[in-house]
């Protein structure tokens, strides 16, 4: 599953750590869930979408989907 | 492992200190009580068991890691590094007996249970999430320069 995680967290001026912190999770994790090496699970994935208050789709893409 | 210890972890470190310390003095204190005196009967069956409670209780700490650990990715590593010891032990164990059916090695295991081999695998899989870990909060990872 491909993330616009990194672009967004640009375009807000956070670090990884300053997101981490916002979803209540290591950094690791974030930095995890950037690259696609980790799905994160349906409650997380909201608690993301809440934290750029965007709905899920516009954060997490289909493999196929461009980005 | 996360570069700052959850909370979780630190229960996990406290629990296992306190697990590996009793662990020790009863390994100690039983070794000594079979070499000078002896007990029989029930109390030898008492004795002897003494020093794998406290490795029982290693694993019940391992288990109350993987049920309080919050964070699922850190979670996730934690029951794949578990996952790599019950597969390393179980891959030395089965490889041992085959080897000891055919009288090719002795047998017994030289004191060497599975839980020894067990927890050789956890630290195996522990070096590979240490690795991860490093790899995963690397400096250059949260540059929001390259960012798009």
């Amino acid at each position: 599953m491909n993330n616009r995680l990194r672009v967004l967290r640009a375009e807000h001026g956070w670090s990884q750590q300053d997101l981490a912190d916002r979803l209540g999770v290591s950094r690791q994790s974030v930095n995890a869930i950037e690259k696609g090496r980790y799905d994160p699970s349906l409650p997380l994935a909201f608690t993301i979408a809440d934290v750029f208050g965007l709905p899920i789709e516009a954060i997490f893409l289909r493999e196929e989907s461009p980005e | 492992m996360a570069t700052k210890m959850s909370p979780a972890m630190r229960r996990y470190i406290r629990r296992l200190t306190v697990c590996m310390s009793i662990y020790v003095g009863l390994i100690l204190a039983v070794g000594w009580l079979f070499r000078h005196a002896p007990p029989a009967g029930p109390l030898a069956l008492g004795a002897a068991v003494l020093p794998a409670l406290p490795i029982l209780g290693t694993f019940w700490t391992i288990f109350r890691l993987l049920e309080e650990e919050t964070d699922e990715y850190i979670r996730y590593m934690l029951v794949r590094q578990s996952l790599f010891a019950t597969a390393f032990c179980l891959s030395v164990m089965t490889v041992w007996e085959f080897l000891q059916n055919y009288d090719v090695v002795p047998s017994g295991n030289g004191g060497f249970g599975a839980a020894f081999f067990w927890f050789v695998g956890l630290g195996i899989g522990g070096m590979w999430n240490a690795w991860a870990a490093r790899r995963d909060c690397a400096p250059e990872d949260d540059d929001l320069e390259e960012a798009e």
